[in-house]
Protein backbone atom coordinates (compact mmCIF):
# COMPACT_ATOMS: atom_id res chain seq x y z
CA UNK A 1 0.00 0.00 0.00
CA UNK A 2 1.26 3.30 -1.16
CA UNK A 3 0.94 6.25 1.41
CA UNK A 4 1.27 9.94 0.34
CA UNK A 5 5.25 9.80 1.92
CA UNK A 6 5.89 8.60 -1.09
CA UNK A 7 6.28 11.63 -3.81
CA UNK A 8 4.53 9.73 -6.73
CA UNK A 9 1.50 9.25 -4.93
CA UNK A 10 -0.12 13.09 -5.80
CA UNK A 11 -0.61 11.26 -9.62
CA UNK A 12 -1.36 7.79 -8.68
CA UNK A 13 -4.73 8.93 -6.81
CA UNK A 14 -6.76 5.79 -8.84
CA UNK A 15 -6.36 1.98 -8.67
CA UNK A 16 -4.82 -0.02 -6.40
CA UNK A 17 -7.05 -2.66 -7.66
CA UNK A 18 -8.33 -2.88 -10.99
CA UNK A 19 -12.13 -2.81 -10.12
CA UNK A 20 -11.87 0.24 -8.30
CA UNK A 21 -12.20 3.28 -10.47
CA UNK A 22 -12.61 6.32 -9.02
CA UNK A 23 -14.00 8.23 -11.59
CA UNK A 24 -16.92 5.80 -12.40
CA UNK A 25 -17.63 5.69 -8.67
CA UNK A 26 -18.08 9.98 -8.12
CA UNK A 27 -20.68 9.31 -11.92
CA UNK A 28 -22.86 6.97 -9.65
CA UNK A 29 -23.52 9.77 -7.25
CA UNK A 30 -25.80 12.90 -8.29
CA UNK A 31 -25.10 15.08 -5.78
CA UNK A 32 -21.61 15.33 -6.39
CA UNK A 33 -22.12 16.98 -10.20
CA UNK A 34 -23.17 20.21 -8.28
CA UNK A 35 -21.09 23.60 -7.26
CA UNK A 36 -21.78 25.50 -4.33
CA UNK A 37 -21.64 29.40 -4.88
CA UNK A 38 -19.68 28.32 -8.29
CA UNK A 39 -17.36 25.74 -6.78
CA UNK A 40 -17.98 21.89 -7.15
CA UNK A 41 -18.93 20.53 -3.67
CA UNK A 42 -16.05 18.69 -1.75
CA UNK A 43 -18.21 16.63 0.52
CA UNK A 44 -16.06 15.55 3.80
CA UNK A 45 -18.33 14.94 6.22
CA UNK A 46 -19.15 11.23 5.75
CA UNK A 47 -19.17 10.08 9.37
CA UNK A 48 -22.47 12.22 9.48
CA UNK A 49 -24.01 10.55 6.62
CA UNK A 50 -22.98 9.52 3.09
CA UNK A 51 -23.74 10.48 -0.21
CA UNK A 52 -26.73 8.19 -2.12
CA UNK A 53 -25.47 5.95 -5.47
CA UNK A 54 -28.26 6.71 -8.38
CA UNK A 55 -28.94 2.86 -7.78
CA UNK A 56 -29.98 3.38 -4.08
CA UNK A 57 -32.59 6.09 -5.34
CA UNK A 58 -33.53 3.98 -8.21
CA UNK A 59 -34.36 1.22 -5.70
CA UNK A 60 -36.40 2.74 -3.80
CA UNK A 61 -38.27 4.85 -6.74
CA UNK A 62 -38.87 1.76 -8.01
CA UNK A 63 -40.34 -0.10 -4.67
CA UNK A 64 -43.15 2.73 -4.50
CA UNK A 65 -43.71 3.01 -8.67
CA UNK A 66 -43.99 -0.42 -9.05
CA UNK A 67 -44.68 -2.51 -5.86
CA UNK A 68 -45.57 -0.18 -3.14
CA UNK A 69 -47.20 -2.62 -0.77
CA UNK A 70 -47.49 -3.79 2.71
CA UNK A 71 -44.99 -6.70 3.77
CA UNK A 72 -45.84 -10.25 5.52
CA UNK A 73 -49.72 -10.06 5.08
CA UNK A 74 -50.99 -9.83 1.16
CA UNK A 75 -52.34 -12.41 -0.62
CA UNK A 76 -51.93 -10.19 -3.89
CA UNK A 77 -49.04 -9.57 -6.49
CA UNK A 78 -47.41 -6.67 -4.91
CA UNK A 79 -47.56 -8.03 -1.94
CA UNK A 80 -45.15 -10.64 -2.78
CA UNK A 81 -43.14 -8.89 -4.26
CA UNK A 82 -42.45 -6.54 -1.88
CA UNK A 83 -41.89 -9.27 1.01
CA UNK A 84 -39.60 -10.31 -1.51
CA UNK A 85 -37.31 -7.30 -1.71
CA UNK A 86 -37.65 -6.82 1.90
CA UNK A 87 -36.83 -9.99 3.14
CA UNK A 88 -34.09 -10.33 0.50
CA UNK A 89 -32.35 -7.35 1.64
CA UNK A 90 -32.22 -9.14 4.91
CA UNK A 91 -30.07 -11.83 3.23
CA UNK A 92 -28.34 -9.38 1.62
CA UNK A 93 -27.25 -7.70 4.99
CA UNK A 94 -26.94 -11.57 6.60
CA UNK A 95 -24.04 -12.08 3.76
CA UNK A 96 -22.66 -8.15 4.22
CA UNK A 97 -21.80 -9.64 8.23
CA UNK A 98 -21.08 -12.96 7.36
CA UNK A 99 -24.28 -13.65 9.99
CA UNK A 100 -24.80 -17.48 10.21
CA UNK A 101 -28.37 -17.20 10.28
CA UNK A 102 -30.56 -14.59 8.26
CA UNK A 103 -32.97 -14.72 11.81
CA UNK A 104 -29.73 -12.97 13.14
CA UNK A 105 -30.48 -9.65 11.39
CA UNK A 106 -33.30 -7.31 12.95
CA UNK A 107 -34.06 -4.18 11.22
CA UNK A 108 -34.23 -0.92 13.05
CA UNK A 109 -33.73 2.70 12.49
CA UNK A 110 -30.51 2.64 12.78
CA UNK A 111 -27.58 2.20 15.38
CA UNK A 112 -29.20 4.23 18.01
CA UNK A 113 -32.33 2.23 18.07
CA UNK A 114 -30.70 -1.06 18.04
CA UNK A 115 -28.35 0.30 21.02
CA UNK A 116 -31.60 0.51 22.84
CA UNK A 117 -33.34 -2.41 21.69
CA UNK A 118 -30.48 -4.21 23.42
CA UNK A 119 -30.95 -2.24 26.54
CA UNK A 120 -34.27 -2.49 27.15
CA UNK A 121 -34.58 -6.04 25.57
CA UNK A 122 -31.55 -7.99 26.62
CA UNK A 123 -29.90 -6.29 30.08
CA UNK A 124 -33.14 -4.76 31.08
CA UNK A 125 -34.71 -7.50 32.54
CA UNK A 126 -32.46 -8.67 34.61
CA UNK A 127 -30.14 -5.70 35.23
CA UNK A 128 -29.55 -5.59 39.54
CA UNK A 129 -28.21 -3.53 41.25
CA UNK A 130 -24.28 -2.86 41.74
CA UNK A 131 -24.41 -4.81 38.33
CA UNK A 132 -21.22 -3.26 35.54
CA UNK A 133 -21.99 -1.83 31.99
CA UNK A 134 -18.30 -1.30 31.05
CA UNK A 135 -17.94 1.06 27.80
CA UNK A 136 -15.10 3.39 26.55
CA UNK A 137 -13.87 7.24 26.79
CA UNK A 138 -14.91 7.59 23.10
CA UNK A 139 -18.48 6.47 22.69
CA UNK A 140 -21.10 8.58 20.43
CA UNK A 141 -23.64 9.34 23.24
CA UNK A 142 -25.88 6.71 21.60
CA UNK A 143 -23.66 4.41 23.25
CA UNK A 144 -23.67 6.13 26.40
CA UNK A 145 -26.70 7.57 26.90
CA UNK A 146 -28.88 4.40 26.72
CA UNK A 147 -26.34 2.78 29.27
CA UNK A 148 -26.70 5.56 31.66
CA UNK A 149 -30.80 5.77 31.89
CA UNK A 150 -30.64 1.94 32.54
CA UNK A 151 -28.36 1.84 35.32
CA UNK A 152 -30.38 4.92 36.75
CA UNK A 153 -33.19 2.88 36.39
CA UNK A 154 -31.40 -0.20 38.03
CA UNK A 155 -29.00 1.45 40.52
CA UNK A 156 -26.13 -0.56 37.89
CA UNK A 157 -22.77 1.43 37.09
CA UNK A 158 -21.80 2.53 34.12
CA UNK A 159 -17.88 2.25 34.16
CA UNK A 160 -15.34 4.10 31.48
CA UNK A 161 -12.59 2.41 29.98
CA UNK A 162 -10.12 5.26 29.77
CA UNK A 163 -7.87 6.40 26.31
CA UNK A 164 -4.67 7.33 25.72
CA UNK A 165 -3.62 10.76 24.02
CA UNK A 166 -3.36 9.39 21.07
CA UNK A 167 -7.02 8.23 21.17
CA UNK A 168 -6.45 4.55 22.02
CA UNK A 169 -8.27 2.24 24.04
CA UNK A 170 -5.89 1.97 27.19
CA UNK A 171 -6.27 -2.34 27.49
CA UNK A 172 -4.95 -2.91 30.77
CA UNK A 173 -6.91 -0.79 32.04
CA UNK A 174 -9.63 -2.16 30.48
CA UNK A 175 -8.95 -5.76 31.21
CA UNK A 176 -8.84 -4.13 34.92
CA UNK A 177 -12.74 -2.71 34.31
CA UNK A 178 -13.76 -6.26 33.36
CA UNK A 179 -15.30 -7.28 36.91
CA UNK A 180 -17.51 -10.47 38.26
CA UNK A 181 -20.20 -7.91 37.89
CA UNK A 182 -19.81 -6.88 34.51
CA UNK A 183 -22.89 -7.69 32.69
CA UNK A 184 -22.24 -6.26 29.35
CA UNK A 185 -19.58 -4.18 27.11
CA UNK A 186 -20.62 -2.02 25.00
CA UNK A 187 -17.89 -0.16 22.46
CA UNK A 188 -17.63 1.10 19.31
CA UNK A 189 -15.55 -0.70 16.43
CA UNK A 190 -14.13 2.95 15.25
CA UNK A 191 -15.06 6.35 16.75
CA UNK A 192 -16.71 8.94 14.97
CA UNK A 193 -14.38 11.27 16.80
CA UNK A 194 -11.05 10.67 16.29
CA UNK A 195 -11.28 7.74 13.50
CA UNK A 196 -9.13 5.13 16.21
CA UNK A 197 -10.19 1.77 15.51
CA UNK A 198 -10.62 -0.61 18.43
CA UNK A 199 -9.05 -3.69 19.15
CA UNK A 200 -12.32 -5.18 18.83
CA UNK A 201 -11.41 -8.73 18.25
CA UNK A 202 -9.01 -8.37 21.52
CA UNK A 203 -11.91 -6.97 23.65
CA UNK A 204 -14.50 -9.62 22.93
CA UNK A 205 -11.70 -12.32 23.68
CA UNK A 206 -11.26 -10.54 26.97
CA UNK A 207 -14.34 -10.43 27.69
CA UNK A 208 -15.66 -13.78 27.02
CA UNK A 209 -12.86 -15.13 28.67
CA UNK A 210 -14.76 -13.41 31.63
CA UNK A 211 -18.20 -14.91 30.32
CA UNK A 212 -19.55 -11.46 29.29
CA UNK A 213 -21.48 -10.16 26.26
CA UNK A 214 -20.25 -8.02 24.09
CA UNK A 215 -22.30 -5.25 21.77
CA UNK A 216 -20.39 -3.83 18.97
CA UNK A 217 -21.24 -0.44 17.91
CA UNK A 218 -20.28 -0.63 14.11
CA UNK A 219 -21.93 2.94 12.84
CA UNK A 220 -18.25 4.31 12.09
CA UNK A 221 -16.90 0.57 10.13
CA UNK A 222 -19.24 -1.30 8.13
CA UNK A 223 -18.80 1.64 5.12
CA UNK A 224 -15.01 1.04 5.50
CA UNK A 225 -13.70 -2.20 6.17
CA UNK A 226 -14.64 -5.82 5.77
CA UNK A 227 -16.76 -7.03 9.02
CA UNK A 228 -17.39 -10.83 9.84
CA UNK A 229 -19.10 -11.20 13.24
CA UNK A 230 -18.56 -14.54 13.05
CA UNK A 231 -14.84 -13.84 13.11
CA UNK A 232 -15.41 -11.77 15.57
CA UNK A 233 -17.35 -13.54 17.92
CA UNK A 234 -19.36 -10.67 18.61
CA UNK A 235 -22.93 -10.95 20.78
CA UNK A 236 -24.74 -8.13 19.30
CA UNK A 237 -23.47 -5.50 16.60
CA UNK A 238 -25.05 -2.55 15.42
CA UNK A 239 -24.96 0.06 12.09
CA UNK A 240 -26.76 2.60 10.17
CA UNK A 241 -28.07 2.13 6.66
CA UNK A 242 -27.46 6.10 5.80
CA UNK A 243 -23.55 5.87 6.98
CA UNK A 244 -23.18 3.13 4.22
CA UNK A 245 -24.33 5.10 1.21
CA UNK A 246 -27.69 3.36 2.06
CA UNK A 247 -31.07 5.72 3.18
CA UNK A 248 -31.81 7.27 6.88
CA UNK A 249 -34.20 5.62 8.42
CA UNK A 250 -32.89 1.85 8.36
CA UNK A 251 -30.41 0.22 10.13
CA UNK A 252 -29.06 -3.36 11.66
CA UNK A 253 -29.26 -4.90 14.71
CA UNK A 254 -27.55 -8.41 14.41
CA UNK A 255 -27.81 -10.25 17.05
CA UNK A 256 -26.77 -13.95 18.18
CA UNK A 257 -29.66 -16.58 18.16
CA UNK A 258 -29.33 -17.61 21.20
CA UNK A 259 -29.14 -14.64 22.93
CA UNK A 260 -31.88 -12.96 20.63
CA UNK A 261 -34.29 -16.16 21.43
CA UNK A 262 -34.02 -15.54 25.02
CA UNK A 263 -34.98 -11.71 25.02
CA UNK A 264 -37.98 -9.98 25.39
CA UNK A 265 -39.70 -8.32 22.72
CA UNK A 266 -38.96 -4.23 22.32
CA UNK A 267 -42.16 -3.18 21.40
CA UNK A 268 -45.53 -4.63 20.65
CA UNK A 269 -47.76 -4.38 17.06
CA UNK A 270 -48.90 -6.46 14.33
CA UNK A 271 -46.05 -8.22 13.04
CA UNK A 272 -44.31 -9.40 15.98
CA UNK A 273 -46.81 -11.73 17.26
CA UNK A 274 -47.88 -14.87 16.20
CA UNK A 275 -51.58 -15.35 18.12
CA UNK A 276 -53.40 -12.97 20.08
CA UNK A 277 -56.25 -13.15 22.27
CA UNK A 278 -57.42 -10.59 25.11
CA UNK A 279 -55.85 -13.28 27.84
CA UNK A 280 -52.71 -14.01 26.23
CA UNK A 281 -50.24 -12.87 23.46
CA UNK A 282 -47.77 -15.49 21.69
CA UNK A 283 -44.74 -13.43 20.36
CA UNK A 284 -43.76 -14.18 16.64
CA UNK A 285 -40.31 -15.99 16.02
CA UNK A 286 -36.92 -14.48 15.22
CA UNK A 287 -36.50 -11.78 13.59
CA UNK A 288 -40.14 -10.31 13.53
CA UNK A 289 -40.36 -10.93 17.16
CA UNK A 290 -38.61 -7.66 17.43
CA UNK A 291 -39.86 -5.78 14.39
CA UNK A 292 -43.32 -4.71 15.46
CA UNK A 293 -45.76 -2.28 13.09
CA UNK A 294 -44.97 -1.60 9.31
CA UNK A 295 -41.31 -1.32 8.80
CA UNK A 296 -39.50 1.11 6.67
CA UNK A 297 -40.13 -1.43 3.76
CA UNK A 298 -38.34 1.54 1.21
CA UNK A 299 -35.68 2.23 3.10
CA UNK A 300 -35.23 -1.76 3.32
CA UNK A 301 -34.88 -2.20 0.00
CA UNK A 302 -32.70 1.01 -0.52
CA UNK A 303 -30.29 -0.41 2.34
CA UNK A 304 -30.12 -3.68 0.42
CA UNK A 305 -28.96 -2.03 -2.75
CA UNK A 306 -26.08 -0.27 -1.06
CA UNK A 307 -24.98 -3.05 0.19
CA UNK A 308 -24.78 -4.42 -3.48
CA UNK A 309 -23.44 -1.69 -4.18
CA UNK A 310 -20.23 -1.53 -1.70
CA UNK A 311 -19.98 -4.84 -2.27
CA UNK A 312 -19.48 -4.96 -5.65
CA UNK A 313 -16.67 -2.31 -5.60
CA UNK A 314 -15.23 -4.13 -2.49
CA UNK A 315 -15.03 -3.63 1.07
CA UNK A 316 -10.98 -3.97 1.08
CA UNK A 317 -10.42 -2.03 -1.90
CA UNK A 318 -13.06 0.92 -0.23
CA UNK A 319 -10.54 0.53 2.86
CA UNK A 320 -7.54 0.80 0.54
CA UNK A 321 -8.31 3.28 -1.28
CA UNK A 322 -9.52 6.01 1.85
CA UNK A 323 -6.63 4.20 4.29
CA UNK A 324 -4.35 6.42 1.37
CA UNK A 325 -6.73 9.54 1.33
CA UNK A 326 -6.40 9.43 5.18
CA UNK A 327 -2.57 9.28 4.93
CA UNK A 328 -2.46 12.06 1.87
CA UNK A 329 -4.40 14.48 4.36
CA UNK A 330 -2.30 13.33 7.40
CA UNK A 331 0.95 14.23 5.31
CA UNK A 332 -0.93 17.33 4.31
CA UNK A 333 -1.99 18.69 7.29
CA UNK A 334 1.54 17.84 9.30
CA UNK A 335 2.84 20.75 6.69
CA UNK A 336 0.19 23.07 8.03
CA UNK A 337 1.44 25.65 10.88
CA UNK A 338 -0.35 25.95 13.70
CA UNK A 339 -2.54 22.72 13.30
CA UNK A 340 -3.03 19.83 15.61
CA UNK A 341 -4.60 16.62 14.89
CA UNK A 342 -6.67 15.26 18.02
CA UNK A 343 -6.90 11.28 17.19
CA UNK A 344 -3.53 9.75 16.36
CA UNK A 345 -4.04 6.42 16.84
CA UNK A 346 -1.76 3.90 14.87
CA UNK A 347 -5.02 2.14 13.85
CA UNK A 348 -7.34 4.63 12.24
CA UNK A 349 -10.38 4.88 9.75
CA UNK A 350 -11.07 7.80 7.41
CA UNK A 351 -11.76 10.68 9.61
CA UNK A 352 -9.49 13.49 10.46
CA UNK A 353 -10.57 15.35 13.49
CA UNK A 354 -7.71 18.63 13.77
CA UNK A 355 -7.75 21.79 15.74
CA UNK A 356 -6.46 25.50 14.06
CA UNK A 357 -4.33 27.62 16.56
CA UNK A 358 -6.75 30.48 17.96
CA UNK A 359 -9.46 29.75 15.27
CA UNK A 360 -12.77 28.20 16.66
CA UNK A 361 -14.13 24.98 14.69
CA UNK A 362 -17.10 26.49 13.91
CA UNK A 363 -15.41 29.47 11.94
CA UNK A 364 -13.65 27.43 9.73
CA UNK A 365 -16.64 25.10 8.65
CA UNK A 366 -18.48 28.60 7.73
CA UNK A 367 -15.27 29.74 5.52
CA UNK A 368 -14.69 26.26 3.69
CA UNK A 369 -18.47 26.07 3.48
CA UNK A 370 -18.04 29.42 1.33
CA UNK A 371 -15.77 27.57 -1.26
CA UNK A 372 -17.53 24.45 -0.97
CA UNK A 373 -16.41 22.52 1.22
CA UNK A 374 -18.07 20.19 3.86
CA UNK A 375 -16.79 19.62 6.74
CA UNK A 376 -18.31 19.52 10.41
CA UNK A 377 -17.75 21.02 13.11
CA UNK A 378 -18.83 20.64 17.09
CA UNK A 379 -18.60 17.72 19.29
CA UNK A 380 -19.75 15.19 17.29
CA UNK A 381 -22.14 13.76 19.63
CA UNK A 382 -19.08 12.48 21.35
CA UNK A 383 -18.60 15.61 24.56
CA UNK A 384 -16.69 13.35 26.52
CA UNK A 385 -14.02 12.88 24.26
CA UNK A 386 -14.05 16.73 23.83
CA UNK A 387 -13.47 16.80 27.81
CA UNK A 388 -10.69 14.13 27.42
CA UNK A 389 -8.54 16.61 25.02
CA UNK A 390 -9.82 19.53 26.91
CA UNK A 391 -11.05 21.30 23.81
CA UNK A 392 -14.96 21.88 23.26
CA UNK A 393 -15.12 21.00 19.61
CA UNK A 394 -13.31 19.95 16.80
CA UNK A 395 -12.97 20.39 12.94
CA UNK A 396 -13.58 16.99 11.47
CA UNK A 397 -13.12 15.95 7.84
CA UNK A 398 -14.12 12.19 7.01
CA UNK A 399 -13.35 10.78 4.09
CA UNK A 400 -15.83 8.31 1.68
CA UNK A 401 -14.99 6.05 -1.48
CA UNK A 402 -16.10 8.89 -3.50
CA UNK A 403 -13.28 11.41 -2.13
CA UNK A 404 -10.02 12.23 -3.98
CA UNK A 405 -6.75 13.74 -3.11
CA UNK A 406 -7.81 16.86 -5.27
CA UNK A 407 -10.40 17.53 -2.37
CA UNK A 408 -7.64 17.50 -0.12
CA UNK A 409 -6.22 19.86 -1.47
CA UNK A 410 -9.03 22.43 -1.46
CA UNK A 411 -9.55 21.68 2.06
CA UNK A 412 -5.37 22.18 2.77
CA UNK A 413 -6.18 25.75 0.81
CA UNK A 414 -9.04 26.36 2.61
CA UNK A 415 -7.24 25.74 5.97
CA UNK A 416 -4.53 28.46 4.77
CA UNK A 417 -7.57 30.68 3.77
CA UNK A 418 -9.00 30.21 7.49
CA UNK A 419 -5.88 31.54 8.70
CA UNK A 420 -5.40 34.34 6.10
CA UNK A 421 -8.75 35.59 7.45
CA UNK A 422 -8.90 34.66 11.34
CA UNK A 423 -4.92 35.82 11.44
CA UNK B 1 -13.85 36.51 0.03
CA UNK B 2 -15.91 39.69 0.00
CA UNK B 3 -19.02 38.13 1.76
CA UNK B 4 -16.48 36.16 4.26
CA UNK B 5 -14.73 40.03 5.23
CA UNK B 6 -18.58 40.99 5.91
CA UNK B 7 -18.47 38.28 8.13
CA UNK B 8 -15.17 38.92 9.68
CA UNK B 9 -14.95 42.26 9.49
CA UNK B 10 -11.70 43.55 11.56
CA UNK B 11 -13.55 44.65 14.73
CA UNK B 12 -15.28 41.01 15.24
CA UNK B 13 -11.68 38.99 14.69
CA UNK B 14 -10.17 41.65 17.04
CA UNK B 15 -12.48 41.14 19.69
CA UNK B 16 -12.44 37.49 19.18
CA UNK B 17 -8.50 37.38 19.38
CA UNK B 18 -8.42 39.86 22.72
CA UNK B 19 -12.61 39.84 23.93
CA UNK B 20 -13.14 42.97 26.15
CA UNK B 21 -14.01 42.69 30.25
CA UNK B 22 -13.33 38.34 29.61
CA UNK B 23 -13.32 38.25 33.44
CA UNK B 24 -15.46 36.83 36.15
CA UNK B 25 -17.57 39.87 38.17
CA UNK B 26 -17.13 39.37 41.71
CA UNK B 27 -20.40 39.85 43.49
CA UNK B 28 -22.00 40.23 40.97
CA UNK B 29 -25.62 40.89 41.53
CA UNK B 30 -26.85 38.91 38.35
CA UNK B 31 -25.49 36.63 36.31
CA UNK B 32 -26.75 34.12 33.71
CA UNK B 33 -25.63 31.05 31.27
CA UNK B 34 -26.32 30.53 27.62
CA UNK B 35 -25.42 27.03 25.65
CA UNK B 36 -25.42 26.93 21.91
CA UNK B 37 -25.98 22.85 22.02
CA UNK B 38 -24.88 22.85 18.15
CA UNK B 39 -21.65 24.25 18.27
CA UNK B 40 -20.76 23.94 21.86
CA UNK B 41 -20.56 27.73 22.46
CA UNK B 42 -20.99 28.74 26.42
CA UNK B 43 -21.28 31.79 28.27
CA UNK B 44 -21.78 32.94 31.35
CA UNK B 45 -22.61 36.58 32.11
CA UNK B 46 -22.00 39.15 34.63
CA UNK B 47 -23.88 41.75 35.67
CA UNK B 48 -23.59 44.46 38.55
CA UNK B 49 -26.68 46.65 38.80
CA UNK B 50 -26.73 50.29 40.47
CA UNK B 51 -30.32 50.94 40.48
CA UNK B 52 -31.58 50.60 37.00
CA UNK B 53 -28.17 51.01 35.62
CA UNK B 54 -25.60 48.71 34.56
CA UNK B 55 -22.72 49.29 36.62
CA UNK B 56 -20.46 46.69 35.57
CA UNK B 57 -20.65 43.78 33.14
CA UNK B 58 -18.52 41.30 32.31
CA UNK B 59 -18.59 37.25 30.35
CA UNK B 60 -16.63 34.32 30.53
CA UNK B 61 -16.96 31.78 27.89
CA UNK B 62 -15.87 29.72 25.38
CA UNK B 63 -16.83 30.50 21.58
CA UNK B 64 -16.56 31.42 17.76
CA UNK B 65 -15.61 34.74 16.61
CA UNK B 66 -18.74 35.35 16.13
CA UNK B 67 -20.41 34.69 19.72
CA UNK B 68 -16.93 35.84 21.36
CA UNK B 69 -16.65 38.94 19.52
CA UNK B 70 -20.22 39.73 20.41
CA UNK B 71 -20.08 39.17 24.25
CA UNK B 72 -17.20 41.26 23.84
CA UNK B 73 -18.80 44.08 22.35
CA UNK B 74 -21.95 44.12 24.56
CA UNK B 75 -20.18 44.37 27.33
CA UNK B 76 -18.40 47.15 25.94
CA UNK B 77 -21.92 48.73 25.11
CA UNK B 78 -23.56 48.18 28.07
CA UNK B 79 -21.83 49.65 30.97
CA UNK B 80 -23.75 52.25 32.46
CA UNK B 81 -26.43 51.91 30.04
CA UNK B 82 -30.35 51.08 31.68
CA UNK B 83 -32.15 48.34 31.58
CA UNK B 84 -34.93 49.08 29.00
CA UNK B 85 -32.01 50.66 27.10
CA UNK B 86 -30.32 47.61 27.17
CA UNK B 87 -33.63 45.86 26.14
CA UNK B 88 -34.23 48.09 23.00
CA UNK B 89 -30.41 47.74 21.94
CA UNK B 90 -31.14 43.92 21.72
CA UNK B 91 -34.43 44.98 19.43
CA UNK B 92 -31.69 46.73 17.25
CA UNK B 93 -29.13 44.49 17.61
CA UNK B 94 -31.51 41.21 16.15
CA UNK B 95 -32.49 43.46 13.36
CA UNK B 96 -29.19 44.02 12.31
CA UNK B 97 -28.11 40.34 12.19
CA UNK B 98 -31.31 38.62 10.87
CA UNK B 99 -31.31 41.60 7.95
CA UNK B 100 -34.44 43.10 8.96
CA UNK B 101 -34.81 46.91 7.57
CA UNK B 102 -33.39 48.71 10.32
CA UNK B 103 -35.87 51.24 12.34
CA UNK B 104 -34.90 53.00 14.60
CA UNK B 105 -36.27 52.20 18.19
CA UNK B 106 -37.87 54.66 20.56
CA UNK B 107 -35.18 55.00 23.45
CA UNK B 108 -32.97 53.28 21.94
CA UNK B 109 -29.04 54.06 21.97
CA UNK B 110 -27.03 54.30 18.69
CA UNK B 111 -26.04 51.09 17.54
CA UNK B 112 -22.89 52.20 17.03
CA UNK B 113 -19.75 49.46 16.58
CA UNK B 114 -22.77 46.67 16.75
CA UNK B 115 -23.58 47.83 13.43
CA UNK B 116 -20.15 45.76 12.15
CA UNK B 117 -22.78 42.34 12.59
CA UNK B 118 -24.41 43.33 9.90
CA UNK B 119 -22.33 40.59 7.73
CA UNK B 120 -24.02 38.30 9.84
CA UNK B 121 -27.41 38.54 7.95
CA UNK B 122 -25.84 36.95 4.95
CA UNK B 123 -25.28 33.67 7.13
CA UNK B 124 -28.34 32.74 9.04
CA UNK B 125 -26.48 29.72 10.65
CA UNK B 126 -24.29 31.89 12.39
CA UNK B 127 -27.37 34.03 13.58
CA UNK B 128 -27.63 31.99 16.80
CA UNK B 129 -23.77 32.42 17.51
CA UNK B 130 -24.08 36.29 17.40
CA UNK B 131 -27.60 36.57 19.85
CA UNK B 132 -25.96 33.84 22.45
CA UNK B 133 -25.36 36.71 24.42
CA UNK B 134 -27.90 38.48 23.79
CA UNK B 135 -30.37 36.03 25.20
CA UNK B 136 -28.31 35.16 28.37
CA UNK B 137 -28.51 39.17 28.78
CA UNK B 138 -31.95 38.69 28.99
CA UNK B 139 -32.20 36.00 31.06
CA UNK B 140 -29.86 38.00 33.77
CA UNK B 141 -31.69 41.07 33.55
CA UNK B 142 -34.99 38.68 34.27
CA UNK B 143 -33.47 36.48 36.97
CA UNK B 144 -34.19 33.49 34.90
CA UNK B 145 -31.84 30.56 36.43
CA UNK B 146 -32.47 28.20 33.79
CA UNK B 147 -29.25 28.21 31.16
CA UNK B 148 -30.37 29.65 28.07
CA UNK B 149 -30.47 27.60 24.82
CA UNK B 150 -30.31 28.58 21.06
CA UNK B 151 -32.16 25.33 20.25
C1 LIG C 1 -20.04 5.75 16.41
C2 LIG C 1 -21.48 6.09 16.23
N1 LIG C 1 -22.41 5.42 16.91
C3 LIG C 1 -23.71 5.67 16.77
C4 LIG C 1 -24.17 6.66 15.93
C5 LIG C 1 -25.65 6.91 15.83
O1 LIG C 1 -26.13 6.64 14.58
P1 LIG C 1 -27.64 7.01 14.21
O2 LIG C 1 -27.83 8.44 14.60
O3 LIG C 1 -27.71 6.78 12.74
O4 LIG C 1 -28.52 6.08 14.98
C6 LIG C 1 -23.24 7.40 15.20
C7 LIG C 1 -23.70 8.49 14.31
O5 LIG C 1 -23.15 9.56 14.26
C8 LIG C 1 -21.87 7.11 15.35
O6 LIG C 1 -20.95 7.80 14.68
Amino acid sequence: MKTASNPSDHKTTQPLAAEFNLLQIRQDFPVLKQTIRGKPLVYLDNAATTQKPQCVMDAIVGFYAFDCSNVHRGVHELSRRATESYEGARLKVQKFLNAAESREIIFVRGATEGINLVAHSFLRPTLQPGDEILISAMEHHSNIVPWQMLCEERGAILRVAPINDLGELIMEAFEQLLSPRTRLVAITHVSNALGTITPIRHIISLAHGKGVPVLVDGAQAVAHMPVDVQELDCDFYVFSGHKLYGPTGIGVLYGNSELLEKMVPFQGGGDMISSVTFEKTTYNTLPYKFEAGTPNIAATIGLGAAIDYVSAIGLKNIAAHEHQLLAYATEAFARIPGVRLIGTASKKAAVLSFLVDGVHPHDIGTILDQDGVAIRAGHHCAQPVMARFGIPATTRASFGVYNTTAEIDALVAGIYKVKEIMG
Amino acid sequence: MADLRDLYQQIIVDHSRSPRNCRVLQGASLSAEGDNPLCGDHVTLYVQMEGERVKDISFQGNGCAISTASASLLTEMLKGKTRAEAEALFESFHDVVTGAPYVEKPGAPALGKLAVFAGVSQFPLRVKCATLVWHTLKAALNQIKEPVSTE
